[in-house]
């Protein structure tokens, strides 16, 4: 196991490299600037702004001065937020985006296995066609429909629960967290449900399954004790790379609950054309996903045996 | 069978998933209701009249000198205070300036300030703090966008320009309660000019000691009636009663929260939720609902914007082509338009200066009288003039910013064109910032923009035109327009000033540079306990002035 963790760290380097500078690069080929806007700033003015940000150098420099500065950790400052450092924006964003990102994963889970194991056990009965059914509305119904409708429902005509994700005074408080998590559950549960069942369907066709249930055991054991372990493993496979996104937060469900998450840095980043931003949530989440694909594969030598061995 | 070790290893796991949702659970991250530093009591929390204000997108920086945006100017209002300000319905009033007297000629003001105005920290406000802000906005070291206000001042177009100090700049604090500006030119404008959040005093010792970080709570010593305690990036920026402010006896309100809230929908299902206390924008895909709902809530009034489309007179087919500019300024039913496809109750615009601009009549093209049928006609023939019809029809293409307002917008036009005068159009959207250089690199035919005044002067609107004007982006350049202006600037006459302003509108609008299409509307829904709120022209609502009234 150590030796597959320095594998995949010395590996994360250059795929990082070949990332960054995909961004940098595509970033800078888009038309306008930081400080475009209708209204101009005087030459002077402009030109020491560009200068104190390095923006006057030629590409490569700025890119080389990218790199080392990125070695050194330092994200460099935001130029669309001038009283803000990228790596401040993101440090402020991501306890946001960590608890709701991380609640709807473990809501996903704990839903959507269950759910899935449900379907494949009853496969082909009603039971199976509602789960599937109600996933399937889940995968096609896209966030900024689900979410706007929760707020009216929940927060509107029912006024049980509060529209924004953080108040002044109180915070994010359970209460507040509720929609947001489900916004961002919703279509996972449903993606979790349907690999689980497929994939358990196929487990339960196996031969150790009918030689488990030729040893007489009950049919519940046979379905959570030995079937359930196999079956999880496309889930796991598709769960890592689906937690990195949860984590970054969604850029939807951010704006519609005005979660102060790093999401929407985004999108924000790229349309105020702020380099750094974009720079840093790109890096950020690269990390996140090579660190959860890292996870994946552990998690597969510890359902699978057969790949400890390997 | 299981094994022990492998059942206690199962065990084990779930524990740490329990653990871990657990902790994600933990209320609230970091902003807990015990952290905040304003609630000590509950008797005090309940007693705190709280304005929770919409108020857009984040704000790009609460230093008024590196502003940019609305957002940032409604907190920079609230905080700061300049040597005018206005009153509720927009007019000008004194603020840190208790009076003034200016020089016949119109060049040398003396402003008299406010012995008890005081910055947040209990430092008097003084003219040497006047003098230090106004130099940094003018020095080119700073990053402001608006460092060309400076440029009215005697040599600040050269420190602007980085060929002088900014020491030298015609600003001088006679005592610490006379505060002297020498301009170049005479500007009425000057007045209105100074309630601009980048005429703002910025506390020289907080600004020196935190540089970048002054605009962060804490830092931020500030000489508004408001002093900012607490920002969350991207959720909320708090600010509380600033007890040192000279009015402060007058301020109803002991601390306001400007909720970003970037999109218009999702601030609509807050303010309906009871979660605001006033937006900043309404929704126009549901205007029709909130009429019909919220009808008592709704305010609507005209602002200093107008919404135009612009020609590229560089380049043919409108360079040197006034007649079929003014042939497809003609042809477009603004009635319809702003009834029909914006429909918020936008005023159509004929002219290039909205109406409500303070001492002065707006401009009307020749043609506004015609009903619509003449107009078409007129446009017929000018078109025909112009050397097009129906074997050689003109063709023109819009750029606009995509938005589903502009496009609604744009296919409106072009088919109007096509139904007057046979013009095939072609719609291209683009990003904002693409748009914008695509404009400034002359590549663009039509374009679409607005204009919004940075204060209540006709000026503000003229200067668009003029030939060396850095956002004349049309590229209009007429002599006589450009002279007209010229004595404008050098008018100490009020009456004849406006006169010149209106006859150079006139002018232009005979050449007829860009399409105007209608002047925007502010766009607010207030809630019923929110008392002494009043539409004005330039759509600014100061905290200050608003109390809450829950029956």
């Amino acid at each position: 196991m150590p030796g597959l963790i320095f594998k995949r760290f010395l590996s994360a380097i250059p795929t990082l490299l070949v990332l960054v500078t995909a961004a940098f690069f595509l970033m800078r080929a888009v038309p306008g600037g930081p400080f475009a806007g209708e209204r101009n700033l005087p030459p002077q003015v402009e030109q020491n702004l560009l200068a104190a940000y390095h923006l006057d150098e030629s590409l490569g420099r700025q890119y080389l001065r990218y790199l080392v500065n990125l070695c050194k950790g330092d994200l460099g400052p935001s130029f669309q937020y001038p009283d803000y450092d990228v790596a401040e924006l993101i440090a402020a964003g991501l306890p946001y985006s960590l608890q709701l990102g991380g609640l709807a994963f473990l809501l996903a889970l704990a839903l959507g296995i269950p759910a899935g194991v449900v379907a494949a056990r009853r496969a082909n009965t009603w039971v199976d066609a509602s789960i599937m059914g109600v996933s399937l509305v889940g995968i096609s119904v896209p966030n900024f429909v689900v979410a706007p409708l929760l707020v009216l429902v929940f927060a509107i005509y029912l006024d049980w629960l509060p529209a924004m994700a953080v108040e002044a005074g109180s915070g994010m408080g359970l209460r507040n967290m509720v929609l947001p998590v489900i916004a961002l559950a919703l279509p996972q549960i449903a993606y979790i449900a349907r690999i689980t069942r497929s994939s358990m369907l196929e487990v339960l066709s196996a031969g150790f399954i009918t030689m488990a249930r030729a040893r007489g055991l009950s049919s519940r054991r046979v379905l959570w004790g030995h079937a359930l372990r196999p079956a999880l493993l496309p889930v796991v496979s598709y769960v890592g790379p689906a937690a990195a996104a949860l984590l970054t937060g969604s850029v939807v469900v951010e704006t519609i609950f005005g979660i102060p998450g790093i999401g929407r840095y985004f999108v924000q980043g790229a349309v105020n054309r702020d380099y750094t931003l974009v720079m840093g949530v790109v890096v950020f989440y690269g990390v996140l996903v090579i660190a959860f694909n890292l996870v994946v594969d552990i998690g597969y030598r510890l359902i699978d045996p057969r790949l400890r061995r390997a | 069978m299981e094994s022990m070790t492998q059942q206690l290893k199962r065990h084990a796991l779930l524990a740490v998933i329990l653990a871990f949702g657990g902790l994600l659970l933990w209320r609230g991250v970091g902003h807990d209701a015990s952290d905040s530093p304003v609630v000590s009591h509950d008797a005090e929390v309940l007693a705190e009249a709280v304005l929770r204000r919409g108020n857009g997108p984040e704000p790009e920086s609460l230093n008024p000198q590196s502003s940019r945006t609305d957002p940032a100017f409604n907190l920079a209002r609230d905080l700061f205070e300049g040597l005018l300000t206005h009153a509720p319905n927009g007019d000008l009033e004194p603020a840190v300036a208790t009076s003034w007297d200016i020089s016949d000629d119109g060049l040398v003001y003396t402003f008299h300030l406010r012995p008890e105005a005081r910055w947040s920290n209990g430092d008097p406000v003084s003219a040497g703090d006047f003098v230090f802000s106004f130099r940094r906005l003018a020095d080119p070291a700073t990053p402001a966008f608006y460092a060309q206000n400076m440029t009215l001042l005697r040599n600040g177009a050269e420190i602007v320009a980085g060929e002088m100090t900014p020491d030298a700049l015609g600003v001088e604090a006679l005592d610490p309660a006379t505060l002297r500006l020498y301009l170049v030119r005479p500007a009425p404008y000057l007045l209105d000019l100074l309630t601009h959040p980048s005429m703002y005093p910025v506390h020289e010792a907080s600004l020196l000691a935190h540089d970048k970080d002054y605009g962060r709570p804490g830092n931020l010593v500030s000489n508004g009636a408001f002093v900012l305690d607490e920002w969350v990036v991207g959720a909320y920026i708090g600010a509380r009663r600033n007890t040192h402010y000279w009015n402060n006896q007058a301020n109803r309100i002991d601390r306001v929260i400007f909720y970003n809230t970037a999109d218009d929908g999702a601030e609509l299902k807050r303010y309906r939720a009871g979660e605001l206390d006033f937006t900043y924008t309404i929704p126009l895909q549901q205007f029709r609902w909130i009429k019909e709902n919220l009808a008592a809530e709704l305010r609507i009034h005209p602002y200093l914007t107008t919404y135009y489309y612009g020609l590229n007179l560089r380049k043919p087919p409108f360079r040197d082509d006034p007649q079929l500019r003014q042939a497809l300024a003609m042809a477009v039913d603004r009635e319809l338009l702003t009834e029909k496809i914006t429909g918020v109750g936008e005023v159509p615009a004929y002219g290039w200066v909205p109406p409500g601009t303070s001492n002065y009549t707006p401009q009307v093209v020749a043609w506004a009288g015609l009903d619509a049928q003449q107009r078409i006609l007129r446009a017929r023939e000018l078109y025909a003039s112009a050397g097009y019809g129906p074997d050689h029809p003109a063709e023109v293409e819009i750029r606009y910013n995509t938005a589903e307002t502009h496009q609604r917008i744009a296919v409106a036009i072009a088919s109007m064109w096509k139904e007057a005068l046979g013009v095939k159009t072609t719609l291209v959207n683009e990003e904002f910032q693409v748009l914008i250089q695509h404009i400034r690199q002359g590549e663009t035919q039509v374009f679409r923009s607005s204009w919004i005044g940075d204060y209540n002067d006709a000026f503000t609107f003229a200067q668009f035109f003029q030939s060396d004007f850095d956002l004349n982006l049309s590229g209009y350049s007429n002599p006589a327009y450009d002279s007209l202006l010229e004595q404008a600037g050098r008018e100490v006459d009020l009456q004849q000033r406006r006169a010149l302003l209106e006859q150079a509108e006139r002018l232009m609008l005979a050449d007829m540079p860009v399409i105007p299409l209608y002047f925007h509307v502010s766009r607010h829904l207030v809630k019923p306990w929110v008392k002494g709120w009043q539409d004005n022209i330039m759509n600014l609502q100061y905290s200050r002035h608003l109390s809450l009234q829950r029956d």
